[in-house]
């Protein structure tokens, strides 16, 4: 089992200090000697002390600083950090904690390192320590990238146990009984006569004494909690509409905002604002960039005068109309936009070359959108002296820094107030909220503001989904697949994304590729290609990023060469997979969908395979072809993330993630005409509805040697499944998303 | 105008076309039914008005003057839950939450009406509100164990 000699010395130090009334167990970013330069420029405010767990007289707090985008994040920190603290939901409380560089995720780091997952050598691991150490040295605190669960798995029980142990070290010091004569449970030191000393009544000793160290985590037979069905803390408050999310703050005397920015994404030459400022209600309409901010007394009337306002748009600083882009992207798969050749075994131009026939494909996958329900804003107040602002984001320390920006602050003064989000699928990794909010703040000093945008400027300011190609060359023989050569053309959301807050990424963009190169296939001949075309509209990354575009082109492509062959493609996929783990894998979503077992007539059954953030996912998915169009009948789906944290949530997040893989592949896309979104609400972008969702079987395999995060897997391999079954069904192969285009759903 | 919210009645001081929603949000502070679309697409604003599911963005608050307005704080509290909700904790349906309100507000009303529906009936009603999470497949099962609560209650 993982002691803290094992891991926590290398990645941090727990301790513990006073605070009032009672004591915190957490750990210190220290600066400290170290022959790495890299790691030799801490600044000083990085020394401090980052609590997870704070105990005083009055109650039990414990930080969850992986924001809940509705994943259930804070429950699942929380289940952590309680396991090995002997504490029950219901007996502490929890907070997000301010943004903090010793909150550093440990998860995101590794995974950039340029190694399938499936490759434990030595090269691939220092690969991985060195990415992780980057990622400690520059503190990013980061939620996404189903990595708040491999982040937090082994560091929040390191911090329970260190916590549990200190306690029960002040109950010996504070009752005289020897700490082997201890027990914990319930949040209470249990003394040998069965009398209880509550943790709260322990607080003020253990401040006083050095905390233990040596401590080592629970073997997995003892869990209390971890892989038990458990109750999500915000059921019940989510269940009632007693939740406060960030949409739903008040403050007495606070203000409403609203905001209408260029939806070219260029300036503003100039506005007229005279009618808005008549209207009921408005207090101020102010110059922001790009666009104005109206400042009313109801947020429907600053929407209302946001539309009275006429602006005059600059151009787009990117092609006016969609077809532009398309070209842009299909004219990049040339040797000057090669951004890496990811994979390259045997020889494929040999053997096209070679090949009586050969199989080709194109394919497509628009922009689209993020579009949470709740839409974006935050709650802010700006004086001179500090900035306190309200809201839930994926990088809270990125959006201080863009904050300090806007108002000039020191980065220590701007205070975030992480908040339940209604829903994020990348979203809230961006900041547009974050610095409209500040400079709206910024211009009205000493005033509470709440900032929300309307469904139409969201839609109109969100930053989708990358565009992108793929041309697939392959040759098959003797009912067998033998080439597989993939080309990949995309805009680097990436790029994109983090060029917006000015890091550069160097280095290819693996996500251009991701779950297209990593296939765990022995293909003779498997090269892929990814080629860069340069930024267009601006992206981001949306729910599982590259594997959602580059993994639905891949299993597509690989499924039309099985069939070429005149092979099963769940044998065929079996047979050319080197990875004992997604064996189980596709062997557990076939034997769970019957595959083989005759369909009637009109229906059809498909399979896919992605691999993901590490995890390898397989669907099979029935549908039948009706009057009215295709319906989605069942979906069987088995996912491996070595170790389940919550069955119950975990069930949730693969449906969901289904649900969202299928609903934007059937009709969902951004188009751009005189440089704007031709979407602007639900109903030209409309996701999955209720009729349409399927059955859906869940299986959760843990064959995995390492824990993985499950938010995104589910969602790359459900357009390829869906495109497979409908070609089964019909007959019909659909190479672009959304679907729709080709296909009528029901 | 006068508006009767949750059994309490209420003075407010509004424009006739302000969608009930932002009467609700930011007069009155009752907080439950949510902004997601503006345009009834979406459904995360439901509310029941004499008791059953209206759109509260694309009703104006004229239109709700002295009719019986219930907003999810007025179906159930935590403490005393109405039957969808405890079957909406019982199925742990949320995720986000966000349009949850409002999934429950539309189920209450559609089981009042059916309290035996169909499963094409359920899919048919719940059908008008959105929820980009997915909880679909656990709304359909809450909706039936509480149409069996309701039944049995």
């Amino acid at each position: 089992m993982a002691s803290i000699g094992k891991i926590a010395r290398r990645t941090f130090l727990v301790g513990s200090v006073a605070i009032a009334g009672g004591v915190a167990f957490g750990y210190y970013a220290v600066k400290k000697p170290h022959k790495n330069p890299l790691l030799d420029d801490l600044a000083n405010g990085e020394a401090a002390f980052n609590p997870w767990v704070k105990i005083s007289s009055e109650g039990v707090t414990l930080i969850t600083p992986h924001t809940d985008l509705g994943q259930g994040a804070y429950s699942m920190q929380a289940a952590l950090i309680a396991e090995e603290l002997d504490i029950e939901f219901g007996q502490f409380d929890v907070d997000p904690g301010p943004p903090a560089a010793a909150y550093y995720n440990t998860a995101i780091g590794p995974e950039i390192a340029p190694f399938r997952s499936t490759d434990e050598s030595f090269q691939a691991n220092a690969a991985r320590e060195f990415f992780g150490a980057v990622g400690k040295l520059t503190g990013i605190q980061g939620t996404g990238g189903s990595s708040s669960v491999p982040d937090s798995f082994e560091k929040l029980r390191l911090a329970g146990a260190v916590a549990r142990e200190t306690l029960k070290k002040a109950a010996a010091e504070q009752t005289g009984v020897a700490i082997e004569d201890l027990k914990t449970a319930n949040g209470a030191v249990i003394l040998p006569d069965g009398s209880e000393l509550k943790y709260t009544e322990l607080a003020a000793t253990a401040a006083e004494i050095k905390p233990v160290q040596n401590v080592t985590l629970r073997d997995p037979s003892q869990w209390r909690l971890v892989g038990k069905p458990m109750q999500r803390m915000d059921i019940v408050p989510k269940s009632t509409g007693t939740l406060t999310f960030g949409i739903d703050l008040e403050f007495e005397n606070m203000h409403h905002a609203t905001v209408k920015v260029n939806p070219r994404r260029g300036p503003m030459l100039s506005y007229d604002a005279s009618a808005a400022e008549a209207m009921r209600g408005v207090k101020r309409v102010l110059p922001v960039t790009n666009g104005v901010a109206v400042i009313a007394d109801n947020t429907w009337r600053a929407f209302k005068a946001a539309e009275a306002i006429t602006c005059d748009w600059g151009p787009a600083p990117y092609p006016a109309e969609q077809e532009d882009h398309w070209n842009a992207v299909a004219n990049s798969f040339t040797a000057e936009h090669l951004d890496n050749e990811w994979r390259h075994d045997g020889d494929a131009d040999a053997a096209l070359e070679a090949a009586d026939s050969v199989v080709e494909a194109e394919y497509r996958a628009p922009y689209v959108a993020h579009q949470p329900l709740e839409p974006i804003g935050a709650v802010i107040m700006v004086t001179d002296a500090r900035v306190d602002i309200w809201v839930g984001n994926q990088f809270p320390r990125f959006a201080q820094q863009q904050i300090a920006d806007v108002t000039g602050h020191d980065v220590d003064d701007i205070h975030i107030y992480g908040q339940y989000v209604g829903g994020s699928f990348g979203h809230r990794l961006e900041f547009e909220n974050v610095t409209l909010a500040a400079e709206i703040g910024n211009q009205m000093r000493g005033e509470i503001i709440k900032l929300t945008f309307s469904r139409e400027e969201d839609f109109a300011q969100d930053f989708p989904r990358q565009i992108t190609m793929s041309r697939g060359k392959g040759v098959v023989g003797n009912g067998k697949v033998d080439t597989f050569d993939l080309s990949i053309a995309s805009v680097s959301a990436s790029e994109s994304q983090f060029g917006r807050i000015g890091l550069s990424s160097p280095g290819p963009d693996g996500q251009i590729a991701a779950g297209a190169w990593n296939m765990p296939y022995a293909i003779p001949n498997y090269r892929m290609t990814a080629y860069k075309t340069h930024e267009l509209a601006p992206t981001s990354s949306w729910r599982s990023v590259g594997a959602s575009t580059a993994g639905f082109f891949a299993d597509s492509f690989l499924d039309e060469l099985i069939h070429a062959a005149g092979a099963d493609p769940v044998e065929e996929r079996l047979r050319l997979m080197d990875h004992d783990v997604s064996r189980k894998v596709l062997e557990a979503a076939a034997e769970m969908s019957n595959w083989g077992s005759p369909l009637g007539p009109n229906r059809g059954r498909g399979v896919a395979f992605v691999e993901s953030f590490g995890v390898p996912v397989a669907e099979v998915i029935e549908v039948t072809m009706t009057d009215a169009g295709i319906k989605i009948d069942k979906v069987f789906i088995a996912a491996d993330v070595g170790k389940i944290v919550d069955p119950v949530n975990f069930d949730n997040q693969v449906k969901g993630g289904v649900v969202w893989g299928l609903g934007h592949a059937m009709n969902c896309e951004i188009t751009y005409s005189d440089g704007m979104a031709q979407q602007s609400n639900y109903h030209a972008h409309e996701g999955m509805r209720l009729h349409q969702c399927p059955e859906i079987i869940v299986r959760g395999l843990e064959n995995a040697e390492k824990i993985r995060g499950v938010g995104e897997p589910p969602v790359p391999p459900a357009a390829p499944a869906l495109a497979n079954a409908i070609f089964a069904a019909t007959g019909k192969r659909i190479r672009e998303m959304p679907f729709n285009k080709h296909i009528q759903f029901v | 105008m006068r508006l009767t919210v949750n059994r309490a009645t209420y003075e407010v001081d509004v424009e006739d076309d302000m969608p009930l929603l932002w009467a609700l949000r930011d007069e009155l502070k009752i907080k439950g039914p949510k902004y997601g679309c503006g345009i009834a697409q979406c459904g995360a604003c439901t509310v029941h008005l004499d008791g059953i599911a209206v759109r509260a963005c694309s009703i104006t608050t004229k239109q709700a003057e002295g009719r019986e307005i219930t907003t999810i704080e007025g179906l159930g509290t935590p403490d005393a839950l109405h039957a969808v909700q405890e079957a909406w904790v019982e199925h742990q349906v949320v995720q986000c939450g966000y349009c949850q309100p409002g999934q429950i507000m539309s189920a209450a009303s559609f089981l009042s009406m059916h309290p035996e529906p169909t499963d094409e009936q359920i899919d048919q009603a719940m059908s008008a509100n959105l929820c980009r999470c997915g909880t679909y497949p656990r709304i359909r099962e809450a909706v039936k164990a509480a149409a069996a609560k309701l039944q049995g209650a």
